[in-house]
């Protein structure tokens, strides 16, 4: 299924984590080993130069497929293929993905000065040689996210947290990667913020071609940035379709359903129809389909048997019974 | 288990605050987080106070509960909670009004519960603290305030203990905390950030359902405009730790006056269509300690003239609202 046209390509991904009760616990009580399947059988393409979003509720696996692309976990099956470099790099692995954490009060070293943070990428990876060449460089990323060059002698604490996230995206790229994972880079951040934030991701997208998986859990945030939406529930992908599509037709009732409650400034609806119940915990998921229990749509077979992914009418693909036939 | 209802004159305002500023003296000079706000909340009418981090929105609730963490004070100005002034009461007349007057919820439902008592023990003692009920009718109150905040099972659920709810029950929960004193005031300081897009729907609903049934006022603390478009009836927009628009919800952000509130409004990506460009406010907010002369805002303003630098504007009184903006007030040259 390799394809040219594509940056990132996964396949049946699943990560699955080990929360049994410490050993001796275990045995006292007679408990066996316990696991969390957080993500399940997620299949990707995100194509060079576009932007995937993964959205879904807090606990649906969209932070856990973040990491694993990053490579900061193993999968536990299935295989996740980047797009071979084109350009020459210095020595070292190469780093094909990027990312950009959520909290940039978290993800910047205190003690270090924003030089050196942005520095330490381009020295591992030997991609300029000699102080001066990396001064240089470092400069110029400081410049292209919107700082002075001067701000590379301060330290984290003085800067905002909308200069703090432009920092972190500077650092991402420092050793000049083709993909940048993005997990949830506003979130943390003011409206107003948030803006200049989502804007200079847009025009770096245009400037150096880059190509993002944006891990969001605004819809808003998500229709602006993102070129091909999946959704996840429960560590699956209920439904991925481009965005446009996604937005004017959406086939999965979860979807439906997220939809109809993210509060619009441009057309407040007070009116709305509530999705009833929370989402279950992935430690004891739902037979069948996992959205059933509070899908208004359910049938027997939804609570049997878990659909199967399949061509979405429209483009895209769906993982529901009742979603139509192409 | 019926719910009293209050039935005071109408014209009694559930929250009256004039003039309210909030100091903090620091070894480098006194920082003044609130300067002059003022606002009104009629009884059973929610007002959303937005603004960005630093803007003063959850310092205000902080002051109207008494809760200003020392060396902070009110520096001047008045509160009134169903007409009674507050500003003035020392810490333990405040924290015998509190719960009866005025009532809190907080963004982290986990902090605001104690883990060692069980969501019914902590009901009950709420509600008998505040009336004269036996410990059995208070618990029959406790489990129609759970059902009335749509908490399923509810018999059953006010035995458990906290940490047995999901993040939304627990939200729940602290709202029927904070209605167990039948107060005439609920300060609810971003009580849907912490959850997810559908639970905070179902809280916000919530939240409009109770305030109207039990004409509580309710000041909504947060950031979020959508919250406040579908719950507010009217919003306050804060810039600085001052009051810049305030108004109805709809005329504040389709409409809005002050160039802050529509860099704002225009910087929200919006679900409808689709940009390629969102419109930006450039810099950040001033620091207390470098407050701009004249207007807050003027640094950043695209309207900003030489009057702007210069003359502090005052709220002035614009269509159904008012708003503090010299392009309002004689013009900014």
């Amino acid at each position: 299924m390799r394809s040219t046209s594509n940056a990132l390509e996964v396949d049946q991904l699943s990560r699955v984590f080990d929360v049994s009760a410490p050993w001796l616990n275990r045995m006292i009580d007679r408990k066996p080993k316990r696991y969390l399947r957080a993500v399940q059988d997620v299949t990707f393409v995100v194509e060079t130069g576009k932007c995937l979003a993964l959205v879904g509720e807090s606990g649906c696996g969209k932070s856990t497929v973040a990491r694993l692309v990053t490579g900061l976990y193993a999968p536990s099956e299935g295989a996740i293929l980047f797009a071979p470099a084109v350009k020459g790099r210095g020595r070292g692995k190469p780093m094909e993905a990027q990312m950009i954490f959520q909290d940039p009060h978290a993800s910047l070293n205190p003690r270090w000065r924003v030089g050196d943070i942005i520095a330490e990428p381009i020295r591992e990876f030997g991609l300029r040689n000699g102080t001066e060449a990396i001064d240089t460089r470092v400069a110029e990323l400081l410049r292209i996210v919107g700082l002075s060059p001067d701000d590379a002698r301060r330290y984290p604490h003085e800067f905002s947290g909308g200069q703090r996230q432009r920092i972190s995206i500077a650092r991402a790229l420092a050793s000049e990667p083709e993909f940048l994972v993005c997990d949830e880079p506003t979130s943390a951040l003011d409206v107003s913020v948030q803006a200049q934030i989502l804007n200079l991701m847009r025009s770096l997208q245009d400037e150096l071609g880059l190509t993002y998986l944006f891990i969001s859990h605004n819809l808003a945030v998500v229709r602006h940035m993102a070129d091909r939406i999946a959704v996840m529930y429960l560590g699956r992908i209920v439904e991925e379709a481009d965005t446009e599509a996604l937005f004017a037709n959406p086939h999965h009732p979860y979807t439906q359903l997220l939809l109809q409650t993210i509060p619009d400034v441009a057309a407040p609806n007070r009116d709305r129809e509530l999705m009833g119940g929370e989402p279950p915990s992935p430690l004891d998921p739902p037979t069948g389909c996992a959205f059933h229990p509070r899908c208004p749509m359910a049938t027997d077979l939804c609570s049997k048997t878990a659909p199967e992914v399949r061509a979405r009418k429209g483009g895209g693909v769906v993982a529901c019974h009742l979603a139509p036939a192409v | 288990m019926s719910i009293p209802s209050h039935s005071p004159a109408s014209d009694v305002l559930a929250l009256d605050v004039r003039g309210l500023s909030v100091e903090f003296p620091t070894c480098r000079g006194v920082l003044t987080a609130l300067s002059d706000v003022s606002l009104t909340i009629k009884r059973g009418e929610i007002l959303g106070i937005v603004g960005e981090s630093g803007a003063g929105k959850s310092m205000t609730g902080m002051a109207v509960l008494g809760l200003l963490e020392p060396p902070g004070r009110i520096a001047a100005g008045e509160i009134r909670i169903g007409g009674k002034r507050t500003d003035n009461l020392s810490e333990a007349e405040m924290a015998s009004i509190c719960g009866s007057m005025v009532g809190a919820i907080f963004q982290d439902p986990l902090t605001s519960l104690n883990p060692l008592f069980s969501v019914g023990q902590q009901l009950v003692e709420t509600v008998r603290l505040h009336s004269s009920r036996s410990r059995a009718e208070a618990r029959d109150h406790a489990v129609a305030l759970l059902k009335q905040v749509g908490i399923p099972g509810a018999d059953e659920r006010i035995d458990h203990y906290p940490h047995q709810f999901s993040g939304g029950m627990r939200q729940r929960v602290v709202i029927a905390l904070a209605l167990a004193g039948n107060p005439q005031l609920i300060i609810a300081d971003e009580p849907t950030t912490a959850l997810d897009v559908s639970i905070q729907a179902q809280i916000t609903a919530l939240l409009r359902r109770l305030c109207r049934e039990h004409g509580t006022g309710v000041m909504l603390v947060t950031h979020d405009m959508g919250v406040i478009a579908e719950t507010a009836d009217r919003v306050a927009v804060m810039y600085a730790g001052r009051v810049i628009e305030i108004g109805p919800v709809e005329e504040v952000l389709s409409r809005p006056k002050h160039p802050y509130t529509r860099g704002l409004m225009g910087s929200i990506p919006a679900l409808g269509a689709r940009v390629e460009r969102l419109a930006q406010i450039d810099g950040a907010m001033p620091r207390l300690n470098a407050i701009p002369t004249g207007c807050a805002f003027n640094p950043r303003c695209f309207d900003a003239g030489t009057r702007c630098r210069e003359v502090r504007p005052v709220m002035v009184a614009e269509g159904h609202g008012s708003v503090a903006c010299l392009v309002h007030d004689g013009g900014v040259l």
